[in-house]
């Protein structure tokens, strides 16, 4: 896995701001605009989705990310892929080295799958995006919110087809950074996830910053 | 009725696409008859088609990147939309998501009404949104779908690779509903495939009668996430006549 490093410097920010463990977070990326999300403690997963600012019907695809690049893992040089075809976003910095987009969001009901059927009370990803959507977007609802990124999270895939959710490649401070190539609407939830290892079963914040473009 | 009464049967021609809401119970059957076929499915609870197909949320229960006998297709509500009950393929694809006109343009050159009439080079986007257009759905209920009858690989570093040749002649794919299942499927080809032909590959759909599954079901069975998954299927439909 090849790191990359970045030169920005977080003093010279236009916007920081920590969202705590099992909160959400969205906010407008501007075109051109640096995004940078901070694993503050490690081991954290910080469960992302983008939109086209002006038409969210053009939303962040998995599929078809991993497919164009030809490649499962996120990392720098990704191109993050709407389902039209448009890049929203590149990573451009990257010091954790491979991110997951197919494990998708923790929801109350996925954890009765997964887990306990008594698991339900739990929170989960889904709930935090859905409670976004309603307070702060509006034109957002649950058709909107499909496969995610994963970002500091890894989840191997084997030759034979099997998937496994192992201890994450990041630790404290590590980063990822990504350029807005158009207007884009990011929704965080940091994982509130207790039941794997995604958190080191201790959530814990991350920090997201945005410098404008140079 | 006969547990496995025969409803219906119907050819796919090359670039076609279908859509049908199968009862819970009932199974559906594809067919590749001359090998080679690729047919985008997506999956929707008919009476409330919010509740859909979601990938990852199949994958992870079942610690899975491909499908196959045994295995079952999620719902983003922990319940089970469909079982994979026969495959003598051994591969389905659900992680590299479907092509668009843009993709056939690139790969085909163009393949326009104008000039091929109905043999024109369909792609799975726009069938996509035809058919879920008849049931008022649309671009935002696109999610990750299922790709029968294709094998796409990663290796160590993620790199993926299309494996050519992986569906023979004759292979077939059953899936029995467990919910009241809005299929939506297009035959046409997976942007991955090497071919710079269009090929139109006919398959085959059959449908049956039948019941959901029993208490010693292979899928329900497969492993404890499945059980459960299976137990909150019931409840859903807990109280109801069917």
């Amino acid at each position: 896995m090849a790191l990359s490093e970045s030169k920005l410097d977080p003093a010279k920010a236009v916007f920081d701001q920590v969202v705590l463990a099992g909160d959400g977070f969205t906010h407008v990326v501007e075109r051109g605009q640096i995004f940078r999300i901070v694993d503050l403690e490690g081991n954290q997963a910080a469960d992302t989705l983008f939109y086209d600012a002006h038409d969210p019907s053009n939303r962040y695809s998995a599929v078809d990310t991993v497919r164009e690049q030809g490649n499962i893992y996120l990392s720098t040089g990704t191109k993050l892929m709407s389902l039209d075809g448009d890049v929203l976003m590149t990573i451009v910095a990257d010091t954790c080295g491979r991110h997951d987009t197919l494990g998708g969001a923790c929801a109350a009901e996925s954890n009765q799958v997964r887990y306990a059927i008594e698991k339900k009370y739990m929170h989960a990803c889904r709930d935090t995006f859905l409670l976004q959507c309603a307070c702060h977007t509006p034109n957002l609802s649950k058709r909107d919110i499909t496969a995610n990124v994963n970002f500091f999270m890894n989840v191997p895939v084997t030759p034979e087809g099997k998937l496994t959710f192992e201890d994450g490649v990041s630790g404290p401070g590590r980063y990822v950074e990504m350029r807005a190539e158009r207007d884009v609407r990011v929704l965080i939830s940091n994982c509130p996830q207790l039941n794997n290892p995604c958190n080191g079963y201790n959530p814990t914040p991350v920090r997201v910053l945005i410098w404008d473009a140079e | 009725m006969n547990e496995s009464q025969l409803i219906l049967e119907e050819a796919l021609r090359g670039g076609q696409m279908w859509s049908r809401i199968l009862r819970r119970g009932q199974t559906l059957r594809l067919t590749d008859v001359e090998g080679g076929a690729a047919v985008a499915a997506l999956f929707y609870n008919a009476e409330d088609p919010s509740e859909r197909y979601n990938m990852p949320d199949t994958l992870k229960a079942q610690h899975i990147a491909r499908l196959t006998k045994g295995f079952v297709l999620y719902s983003d509500m922990g319940r089970v939309l469909c079982s994979i009950t026969e495959d003598s393929v051994g591969w389905h694809d659900t992680i590299t998501g479907h092509g668009t006109a843009a993709h056939g343009r690139a790969k085909f050159g163009e393949g326009t009404y104008q000039k091929l009439r109905n043999d024109w080079y369909r792609n799975t986007r726009d069938n996509f949104l035809v058919e879920l257009g008849k049931y008022d759905l649309g671009k935002r209920d696109i999610v990750a779908n299922v790709n029968f009858f294709v094998k796409v690989v990663a290796n160590e570093q993620g790199a993926l690779s299309f494996v050519p040749g992986h569906s023979r002649p004759g292979g077939f794919v059953e899936l029995r509903a467990e919910m009241h299942t809005l299929v939506v499927l297009s035959n046409t080809p997976h942007p991955l495939d090497p071919s710079t032909v269009y090929e139109q590959k006919p398959v085959a759909l059959t449908i049956r009668g039948g019941a959901p599954a029993g208490a010693n079901d292979a899928c329900r069975l497969s492993r404890p996430e499945n059980a459960r998954g299976f137990t909150l299927t019931e409840s859903y439909y807990a109280g109801r006549a069917s």
